[in-house]
């Protein structure tokens, strides 16, 4: 056997983009710009519920946003024609999470200089987007109603990074076993800070609920 | 399946490692990988295989896991239990007001290289 020397690293592979994303925090704390990193599962409305608020913000302030749910640019170009505000897209090659190099590679592709908010559509995935810190202001995530009041229980971390837990397709709750109390407190129980905002995407129910809350946050930042 | 971005990420600190030690060939590479921290081993070592082969400096290079096991803690009877069997509840007093301690590594430990005497 061939002899063997080892090497002690003991770094966790987070490190780095713990680092990178607290300095692109600072980055836009200085330039006044609000980055907001949207989750969600697939299909649970980050796209539609992006229009209506965008919507109801863009008289108001300066808006961009990134998409980096798929590799094709149709939520893009969705955002785009629907609010007419700038919407780039991100490729991701197929990976299953954006991290601050990523976003920091979309931010040197948007005018910064003339925006107030960037919202950050990620990839669609409960996991991993928790642990890689984008280097965001904020976290918020989006549960749809049909995917069950418990998911606070099955992916904790997601919960107690977000500070906004949006309940999107109220609309439907009449055909779901869906305990909006229940997952109040399920979220609770994962991070007592975060607020939870039930909405319907749909047809716009409590979309100013979210809208007002974004407002606040970027009229603070730049404080 | 988020085990080959993670595999990246470590390649990308084995290389940083290897370059600041002068070394230009890592034989092994271990990891502590946490119970909770959603990376699936089997997986891991899979994804590895594939991607570390493409680079000259890992050829060959065994990836090799130590699962660490997840551990909570309550804030009110001041005990620790295990994370996977009893979940958020501690079972010494079915208190709710508890953290993970250690569980939810995905750390590089250490790496290998082949010690040639000069
Ligand atoms: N019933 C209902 N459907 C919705 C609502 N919001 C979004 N959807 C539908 O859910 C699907 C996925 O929405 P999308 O915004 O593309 O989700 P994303 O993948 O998270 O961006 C689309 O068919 C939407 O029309 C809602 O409030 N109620
Ligand atoms: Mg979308
Ligand atoms: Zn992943
Ligand atoms: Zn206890």
């Amino acid at each position: 056997m061939e002899p063997i020397k080892i090497i002690e690293i003991k770094k966790s592979i987070f490190a780095d983009n713990n680092i990178d994303a607290d300095e692109l925090r600072d980055e836009l704390k200085k330039k006044g710009v609000y980055l907001l990193n949207l989750m969600s599962s697939p299909g649970s409305g980050k796209t539609t519920t992006l229009i209506r608020t965008i919507n109801l913000l863009k008289d108001k302030i300066r808006i961009a946003v990134m998409e980096a749910d798929i590799d094709s640019d149709v939520d893009a170009v969705k955002i785009k024609e629907a609010t007419g505000i700038p919407s780039i897209q991100l490729h991701t090659g197929g990976m299953c999470h954006l991290d601050a190099e990523m976003t920091r590679q979309g931010l040197d592709s948007v005018p910064m200089e003339d925006l107030d908010l960037v919202i950050l559509e990620n990839v669609g995935n409960l996991v991993c987007p928790a642990e890689f810190d984008t280097g965001s202001c904020r976290n918020a995530m989006i549960l749809s109603v049909p995917e069950g009041d418990d998911k606070p229980l099955k992916y904790p971390l997601m919960f107690s990074v977000c500070d906004v837990v949006v309940i999107n397709k109220i609309d439907v709750l009449p055909y779901f076993d869906f305990d909006i109390d229940k997952c109040r407190e399920y979220v609770r129980m994962r991070n007592p800070k975060a607020q939870v905002i039930p909405i319907c995407a749909k047809t716009g129910e409590g979309v100013d609920v979210f809208a007002d809350w974004i407002l606040r946050e970027v009229e603070n930042w730049k404080k | 399946m988020h085990e080959l971005g993670i595999v990246f990420y470590i390649i990308r600190d084995v290389k940083e490692a290897a370059e600041a030690n002068h070394v230009d060939h890592v034989s092994g590479v271990v990891m502590n990988i946490g119970e909770v921290s959603t990376v699936v081993p089997e997986y891991l070592t899979d994804c590895w295989r594939w991607a570390a082969d493409k680079e000259e400096l890992l050829k060959g290079c065994e990836l090799k896991v130590c699962t660490i096991p997840a551990v909570s803690f309550c804030e009110d009877c001041r005990q620790e239990y295990e994370t996977v069997r009893y979940g958020r509840t501690c079972p010494h007093c079915h208190g709710e007001n508890t953290y993970l301690l250690r569980g939810n590594e995905v750390e590089i430990k250490e790496i290998e290289v082949p010690d040639c005497p000069l």
